[in-house]
């Protein structure tokens, strides 16, 4: 009989028992070295428990999680494809997680040909003519970017420009990382179409004449529309003296399909946890290599390994870089699984990724906007789209609800729910290439029914889910009285 | 080959379906000047043969397993216990993202909670985040928490000489939007306390300190508590950068007066990896929370009352705050969090203690041998915990080029990129509870045949 996944588990403080012992680390027979009593601490409550123990908590943690092994994953704006357990076994291999990154270059010779290799193949992929690929996340790629963007700015005369322009469909680490960066955000509507809107951004060009430093726009977009008329924007941005940051969320979409740079696009991120495979990790590791064109491939953060006249391969520093972005050279771990990944689609198979994700994407799409509205739905989508959770016959029934609804069900993880902030209720659903027709018409199957059921029986999805490990959670009294530990929890009770 | 599933039946039928006759036409939005370009990437490979293209480079690495290391530094080569690869390659940890419908992510969530309270108890703080991406951003994210909490009024970051150069060279780059000067990184290295606390002004919105510090000298807790008594005169923020190891021996940076503890969290589970992925440990008081960067998992409960784990005060986050957030910080490093969560629960109290006790008593022994050798000289003034600083006679290089090739060694990191004033020639070592007394009799010997060679 399988233990019941919807049991509570204590947590591993109050499965502690004093003097219990774990793994022993080894111990050499060198003499004592006592440091003064007064360096050390007194008290270090740290959980006692058998090594059976410890395992046994973390395999019934691990069963209250849904993951892509477990089924469909359509999470909008986050491509959780299917993860090959091969990209484990490469970056596992002893030649590669046993390494300190400060070893002698000579003796880490092949981690750099693999980090070599890597950065040519993203840079052939985007069409940009260098990579780094120090960021440890997108949002972390969208940081160095937009610092790089204001350092090329400051040294060709420019630094007066201080104001960064990004489409209301944007993801908020867009806004977030200007801010960060020290620059204004200034947004700018979306049309009719889902498009960025060229009537707005003339408007904006023309309101701060001479203080653009650049756009950041996610083409596809957030609403899964490939933005029309890119080239035009890019045009009218670096007409305006501006460059154009890319990001790189949506790339699943068009690999070997369009090449950024081709396009105006000046500078660029990767997620590598998104379009090449490497697992999310329950939210990271990432990795977030920047590719740019040449202009600016002197600013970018590094070290970076490069081939030397000799064959060898070496770290050299871009000449004006605005400086390291992280400690060591990168999420080398993540970057091994990515140039897996890539090393065996070579370049048709890319293409075939982006293919078959776009043509589920719209699969799905054409079936899901028979029973719920998709506000661009006349358009073709690329590898998402964008539904309503409201059904004109049931006004109570929230996108919440019917996520939630998803997870009664148990054939999907539910789809992101209300982003991006410009569609009301919003399902963004994803499906990826490594999903089936069987399991596309499943989830159609599912949203029917609970469309049924929203117009039958709403408080069937206002109560939902009912088969879960929790139920719903009270989040507002979380984040008005937060307990952050099990400390505050024994503080909380008194 | 790839892991699509479609069959070209599947595909004819779903393309009907939609009423498209191929898929080439799904992109007709796509400028066609630049549709479809040839892509010069190397041919596909079969399963079998990547692996062994992989094989071949990893190969040409020299590796720990076949080595021994004296190489710290920021990175430290531990013993991880076989339970922890076990338990984050559990594909529900590791194919599952972002626990936003908490319902279905609960094993997630209460694996951070407990994070959480792990790392807090560790650095003696009130409150732990779900960790950055390491112990340089997570230093970064903290001067920018204390930017927030001065109200971007003051402009003066006070940083020690022996903070990592790396950490304080990404501080600089996270930072270089703001008009903000820096200041104490030119200080001596070896006696720097009086001399930072005089840069501290009014104008001061931060303090960085190390302990135990880059060339692994350790502060003590009376002198530690005076400066933060000096920062908090001044109403500024005093950081504390502290190896996790360390602290399940020395006293934590809570105990003496630290507004907020970073960390490089490698060392508690996760492997060397050249450098990455590894975490940031992020914690701080309860009073400044709100003004934090990144994940912070709460407990509350559900409709019938059950515990249950969910991400809290998501209000300071760029997905809810966008341009007005504290950070644009997304996700953590969850998988090296819980890594780090299920070595210090499978160490436990006393295996903590332990492994911190054996870093130090290896370290005193393989010093008090150095310290006898010939042409050597052990610099570190005070107390150390398990990296100190030796004055060697002849290049540093030239030193690890012979015991690598003599005596499979790797050996110690060379300080004069980043410490020019140390003078020539010298090296930071680092031992770990992994390092035997054999192999630091076997560094001793080859220290000494240099030392002999070079006829000192």
């Amino acid at each position: 009989m399988a233990l019941n996944i919807n049991r509570p588990e204590p947590t591993l403080f109050e499965k502690s028992r004093p003097g219990r012992r774990g793994v022993r680390p080894p111990v050499y027979d060198v003499p004592r070295a006592d440091l003064p009593q007064e360096f050390l601490r007194q008290d270090l409550p740290l959980p006692e428990l058998a090594e059976r123990d410890v395992v046994s908590h973390y395999v019934r943690l691990s069963r209250k999680n849904y993951g892509v092994d477990l089924g469909f994953y359509p999470l909008g704006s986050c491509t959780m494809k299917y993860n090959p357990k091969v990209n484990e076994v490469a970056a596992r291999m002893r030649g590669f997680v046993d390494i300190h990154p400060l070893q002698p270059v000579e003796t880490v010779q092949g981690a750099l040909e693999l980090m070599v290799r890597l950065q040519e193949m993203l840079a052939e992929i985007s069409g940009f003519q260098s990579v780094t690929l120090q960021p440890s996340a997108g949002a972390h790629g969208e940081l160095t970017g937009v610092l790089v963007i204001r350092k090329y700015l400051q040294d060709i005369g420019e630094g007066q420009r201080d104001i960064i322009l990004i489409p209301d469909s944007a993801h908020g680490t867009n806004p977030a990382t200007t801010s960060m960066a020290g620059l204004k955000a200034v947004e700018i509507q979306s049309d009719e179409d889902g498009n960025a809107d060229l009537r707005s951004l003339q408007a904006v060009l023309d309101k701060y004449p001479g203080r653009i430093a650049g756009l950041m726009i996610t083409n596809p977009n957030t609403l899964g529309l490939f933005e029309a008329h890119i080239q035009e924007i890019c045009q009218m941005i670096h007409d305006a003296g501006g460059l154009v940051y890319g990001d790189g969320a949506n790339l699943n979409a068009i690999m070997g399909i369009l090449r950024p740079a081709d396009v105006g696009i000046d500078i660029m991120h990767f997620n590598l946890h998104k379009t090449f495979s490497t697992p999310h990790g329950g939210g990271g590791p990432g990795a977030g290599p920047v590719g740019c064109v040449e202009k600016l491939a002197p600013y970018l953060p590094g070290p970076i390994p490069q081939r030397q006249e000799d064959g060898s391969l070496d770290w050299a520093m871009p000449a004006k870089s605005i400086g390291r972005i992280r400690s060591f050279w990168g999420n080398f771990g993540v970057l091994v699984r990515a140039y897996t990944y890539i090393r065996m689609h070579g370049a048709e198979g890319l293409r075939e990724v982006s293919e078959n994700a776009v043509l589920n994407a719209n699969y799905l799409m054409h079936h899901v906007k028979r029973t719920y509205p998709v506000p661009y739905g006349h358009r073709t989508c690329m590898h998402e789209f964008v539904a309503q959770g409201k059904l004109p016959d049931a006004p109570d029934v929230h996108a919440l609800d019917i996520a939630k609804r998803l997870i009664d069900l148990d054939n999907a993880h539910p789809p992101t729910i209300y982003f991006p902030l410009i569609v009301p209720e919003a399902l963004m659903i994803e499906p990826t290439e490594t999903e089936s027709k069987e399991t596309l018409d499943q989830f159609v199957a599912d949203l029917e029914q609970i469309a049924q059921e929203a117009r039958t029986d709403p408080e069937l999805l206002h109560e939902a889910p009912h088969n879960a490990p929790v139920r719903r959670l009270d989040e507002v009294q979380a984040a008005r009285r937060p307990i952050l530990s099990y400390i505050m929890e024994l503080q909380q009770q008194g | 080959m790839t892991f699509v599933v479609n069959t070209d039946a599947d595909r004819a039928e779903m393309l009907a379906a939609i009423g498209v006759q191929q898929i080439e036409d799904l992109f007709h939005d796509v400028p066609a000047a630049h549709r479809f370009p040839q892509l010069d990437l190397p041919p596909a490979l079969t399963e079998a043969e990547v692996l062994a293209d992989l094989r071949a480079m990893a190969d040409r690495n020299a590796d720990l397993e076949g080595n021994v290391s004296f190489l710290g530094a920021g990175a430290y080569h531990h013993f991880i216990p076989t339970l922890v690869d076990f338990v984050i390659s559990r594909s529900e940890f590791y194919t599952s993202y972002t626990p936003y419908q908490p319902e279905v992510s609960q094993g997630t969530l209460q694996a951070l909670f407990e994070y959480q309270t792990m790392i807090a108890t560790l650095s003696g703080m009130e409150v732990s985040n779900a960790s950055h991406y390491d112990g340089a951003t997570s230093t970064a994210e903290g001067v920018i928490m204390a930017l927030h909490l001065t109200r971007h009024k003051r402009t003066r970051i006070v940083m020690a000489p022996t903070v990592h150069p790396q950490y304080r060279a990404v501080v600089r780059t996270y930072l270089q939007g703001y008009d903000l000067e820096f200041v104490g990184e030119d200080l001596p290295p070896f006696d720097y306390l009086d001399a930072l606390t005089e840069l501290i002004d009014d104008n001061t919105a931060c303090v960085v300190v190390q302990n135990p510090d880059f060339l692994g000298a350790i502060q003590s807790p009376a002198r530690l508590q005076e400066l933060a008594d000096a920062v908090h005169a001044h109403k500024a923020l005093f950081l504390v950068v502290a190896n996790p190891i360390s602290l399940g021996l020395l006293t934590p940076p809570g105990e003496y007066g630290a507004d907020i503890y970073a960390g490089e969290g490698q060392a508690t589970g996760n492997a060397l990896n050249f450098g990455g992925p590894y975490l940031g440990l992020f914690a701080c008081r309860m009073a400044h929370v709100r003004k934090s960067a990144g994940r912070i998992v709460g407990e509350t409960v559900d409709v019938e009352g059950k515990r249950g784990f969910v991400l809290t005060l998501v209000a300071r986050e760029q997905f809810i705050r966008r341009e007005k957030a504290s950070s644009n910080i997304c996700t953590n490093q969850n998988l090296n969090a819980l890594a780090c969560a299920v070595y210090l629960t499978a160490l436990g109290k006393q295996g903590l203690r332990q492994v911190a006790q054996s870093c130090t008593d290896n370290a005193h022994y393989l010093a008090s041998r150095i310290q006898e050798l010939p042409g050597y000289e052990v610099l570190n003034p005070g107390h150390f915990f398990h990296e100190f600083v030796v004055r060697c006679p002849e290049p540093v290089s030239a030193i690890n080029d012979y015991l690598l090739h003599e005596k499979n060694i790797v050996g110690g990191y060379d300080l004069g990129q980043d410490y020019p004033e140390l003078g020539d020639n010298v090296m930071l070592l680092c031992t770990t509870e992994l390092n035997t007394p054999e192999q630091m009799d076997r560094l001793v010997e080859g220290l000494r045949e240099r030392s002999e060679a070079h006829g000192a």
